[in-house]
């Protein structure tokens, strides 16, 4: 692009003392606005063009429009609102549980050397074990009903919280703890204010994969054994052959993985903010 | 709060006989040394002669290091790294106040940050500052505890020329006003020179040489009457003058 032909075109543009070019930037540039919802966008429009020219099976993708109206009818008649309430509480019980069992038990190990001895190697072990594997043996330990779905699900996000956070506080910079030394912090203080804020960033990488985590055991646990819920509903049509009800299912696990994945990486640039001037 | 008179006639540290090794390797052999309070000492030695191990000896850092030998230190002891250390997610204010707290700690904290021309600075995140700025935060931490003995392990070593000329009279200012004893380890003997009333150098595990520079403070580099000292100084660091 630049290279100068000396042979054949004006000396004149090579003589005169030209101002120094900036150099290209390696970096992608700024952002396009909207940029994340342009290739969805673009997905549904190609969608809808496909639908209203009869290129697509109605029977196997129903048009937008069908599966709007589905969702609206669904909703109306009271079926949708029972099963995404049933969803969301299964997801955010086995959540909770999870985020809690995940951070106590990375505490314990990552702070203290009992703790350490006695949690990491049982947690490693259950990691090792695919959680969807143990489905049969809850079901045996726990009944069918919700309590064994909320077991699996806190099962599925307490492994990667712990896992990261566990990391997290046992890689503490040693630099960190010569200063705290020096500092005449106490143990106390030593934890609160540098292994716990220094921990934080592999935590937020334990939330994501939890919250992940969650949706994902919630439309297996829905999709096997459940009375109720989205992934029934989503399980009923397929016998039925009612594409559209399917889409409207995905459609709503979609919106809850997006918000609940913007709502993590919102909390985390709130509480890591001093990362910020790194970042961007 | 008043020391015991008896603890000022005393030196602030007391090396005897100080040992220390790793994995059966003798570093320190020995050492002997007194700094009286507020002394303005370095120390110079080849690169891994065992400075750094003198200095967090006397800091209390080195738990898990084999050695023998008295060694008293004052109670209110500082350090100063060569890297700031300032922690990434605190503001620098609150790095300052580091391990202190009240009304009272933070006024002195913002003092501090002021002495070394820090003002209104004190809400920025470290990694908005710069080299220099940061370590002048890391030395306002180690001031605002009023320090007895503050020990500096090569604090200026990851500073371009300029700063670091800055920073010897910032540093040398502040000893004047809190009158702290300072063992500054450093590998630059012009700095040592210029800064310090009486050098060491640390050779085979012992002090091998003890030199107190008695000129005039500020010292110009270029002061003639220096370079009586550096010619010594060089001398027993084993360098001669035709390699500079
Ligand atoms: N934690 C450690 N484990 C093993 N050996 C060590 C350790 N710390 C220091 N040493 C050894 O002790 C010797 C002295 O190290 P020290 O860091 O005190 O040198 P120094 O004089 O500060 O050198 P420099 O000017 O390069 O910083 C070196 O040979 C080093 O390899
Ligand atoms: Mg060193």
């Amino acid at each position: 692009m630049t290279t100068t032909t000396l042979g054949t075109a004006a000396p004149v543009a090579v003589a005169a003392p030209t101002p120094r070019r900036r150099r290209r930037g390696l970096a992608p540039g700024k952002r396009l606005p909207a940029a994340r919802l342009a290739g969805p966008l673009l997905l549904l429009v190609l969608w809808a063009a496909a639908s209203a020219a009869g290129r697509l099976d109605p029977g196997a993708i129903p048009a937008p429009w069908t599966v709007l109206g589905t969702g609206a009818r669904l909703w109306t008649d009271g079926t949708l609102p029972t099963d995404v309430l049933t969803s969301l509480e299964r997801a955010a019980y086995g959540f909770a549980i999870g985020l809690t069992a995940g951070v106590v038990l990375a505490l314990a190990s990552g702070l203290s050397r009992t703790g350490e001895a006695l949690i990491d190697g049982t947690v490693q072990l259950n990691r090792a074990i695919p959680v969807l594997g143990l489905i049969p043996l809850f079901i045996l330990w726990l009944g069918i009903g919700e309590t064994f779905k909320i077991a699996i699900i806190a099962i599925v996000v307490y492994i990667p919280i712990y896992l990261n956070t566990h990391a997290a506080l046992s890689g503490i910079d040693h630099r960190f703890v010569e200063l705290a030394e020096v500092q005449g912090l106490s143990r106390l203080q030593f934890v609160r204010q540098i292994v716990i804020p220094g921990a934080l960033p592999g935590f937020f990488v334990g939330l994501r994969l939890g919250v992940t985590g969650s949706w994902l055991g919630l439309v297996v646990l829905e999709q096997i054994n459940a009375t109720s819920g989205l992934g029934y509903m989503m399980f009923q049509a397929q016998n039925y052959g009612q594409s559209d009800v399917i889409l409207v299912g995905l459609l709503i696990y979609g919106v809850f993985g997006l918000v609940s994945d913007s709502a993590v990486r919102l909390i985390e640039r709130r509480v890591l903010s001093w990362r910020r001037t790194l970042s961007n | 709060m008043a020391p015991h008179t008896e603890q000022l006639t005393r030196p602030a540290v007391r090396l005897r006989g100080l040992t220390r090794s790793f994995d059966g390797r003798t570093v320190l052999d020995g050492v002997d040394l007194d700094i009286p309070a507020g002394q303005f000492v370095a120390l110079l030695g080849h690169s891994g002669s065992g400075k750094s191990t003198l200095l967090r000896a006397v800091a209390g850092l080195d738990h898990e290091v084999a050695g023998s030998g008295e060694l008293t230190a004052p109670e209110r002891v500082s350090v100063v790294f060569q890297d700031s250390r300032l922690l990434p997610w605190r503001r620098v204010l609150d790095n300052v106040l580091l391990g202190l707290d009240g009304k009272q700690a933070e006024r002195q904290g913002r003092e501090a940050l002021a002495e070394v021309g820090l003002a209104g600075r004190e809400r920025a995140w470290p990694n908005e500052l710069s080299g220099g700025e940061a370590q002048r935060a890391a030395l306002a931490r180690s001031l605002v505890r009023e320090p007895e003995l503050l020990l500096a392990d090569e604090p200026f070593g990851a500073l371009d020329a300029l700063t670091r000329i800055r920073m010897h009279t910032l540093l040398r200012e502040l000893w004047e006003r809190h009158r702290p004893s300072v063992l500054l380890v450093t590998h630059d003997v012009d700095e040592a020179i210029v800064l310090a009333d009486r050098v060491l150098v640390l050779d085979h595990g012992r002090i091998g040489l003890d030199l107190t520079i008695d000129r005039p403070h500020p010292r110009s580099y270029r002061d003639p009457r220096l370079g009586e000292y550096r010619e010594r100084l060089l001398a027993a660091l084993g360098v001669t003058e035709d390699h500079q």
